[in-house]
């Protein structure tokens, strides 16, 4: 008698448990991790935009700085872009009329790579242009990023090469290194390195 | 004259915002919102169809409806 009653609740329960896993499957978000390894202004884009529209999208995102994607993390952003050797880089006037806008200015490398402050000319025409055409800043996706909870993780071995300190950095920065990316890499759905 | 099918509960302008920016701030709005609720989007980015579709798609919140004109693009998207 005993072994049949013991049986015959755990039969119900088991039922019960599969209808309700049938009813309510597990919510288990979708993990991205990036790796953010570049540090111009335009390759800065790629992982923020990613990585918040990750968040947006319900995902757990982290993201990995490292080398020369360190600087991303510091409280003060100086990404510039670097239009030397950059063939595919369109060089066009964020103002005036129309024509003139459209006109690609073809500057060659003896310009764009000596000329003192032509990066920061460059850097200006660039944050102009994402301006008008209603592109989100650097600092604003980062932001975003953070108030969205994705992991913003710094490369310890970047920061002790290069001379920062943590201080450095924007509130929310987390150290680490190699394995600490990779353990959220190998539960996650999509890697990406930029 | 036409009575709109859904009466938003909040509305979010996103005229002249580029990718990702119309998702990003819907997902913000959306959040302080309840289920059930609706929240109306207009945006001026072609790209924000497939990407509103995307966005339904991944977390449940639903398109109810939509509407293209005048190179506006409406949204009503029903928090799940």
């Amino acid at each position: 008698m005993e072994p049949v009653e013991k049986l015959h609740p755990e039969t119900e329960r088991s039922e019960e448990t599969a209808r309700d896993e049938q009813r309510q499957p597990a919510p288990q978000p979708k993990k991205m991790a990036l790796i953010a390894s570049k540090g111009t202004l335009d390759w800065a884009y790629p992982p923020f935009i990613l990585a918040s529209t990750g968040a947006a999208l319900d995902m757990e995102v982290a993201v990995f700085f490292t080398f020369y994607g360190l600087p991303l993390l510091m409280k003060d952003l100086k990404a510039k872009v670097a239009p030397a050797s950059n063939p595919a880089m369109p060089m066009k006037m964020p103002f005036g009329p129309e024509g003139f806008q459209q006109f690609s200015w073809p500057i060659p490398n003896v310009v764009s790579g000596v000329v003192p402050g032509f990066e920061t000319f460059a850097t200006k025409m660039m944050k102009k242009t994402f301006a008008n055409k209603g592109v989100a800043t650097i600092e604003e996706l980062r932001e975003a990023c953070v108030e969205s909870g994705v992991r913003m993780i710094g490369c310890q071995m970047t920061m002790d090469v290069f001379g920062f300190s943590q201080e450095d950095f924007i509130e929310g920065t987390e150290l680490g290194g190699a394995a600490t990316f990779l353990e959220f890499a190998a539960e996650s759905d999509i890697t990406l390195f930029v | 004259m036409t009575e709109p099918a859904f009466v938003p509960d909040a509305e979010l302008d996103c005229r002249g915002l580029n990718c990702p920016l119309p998702i990003l701030k819907a997902k913000k709005a959306i959040t302080s919102l309840v289920a059930g609720n609706v929240l109306k989007v207009v945006a001026t980015d072609p790209g924000s169809v497939a990407d509103f579709a995307a966005f339904s798609r991944r977390t449940g919140h639903k398109i109810v409806d939509q509407s293209e004109g005048g190179g506006e693009f409406v949204f009503f998207v029903e928090k799940v």
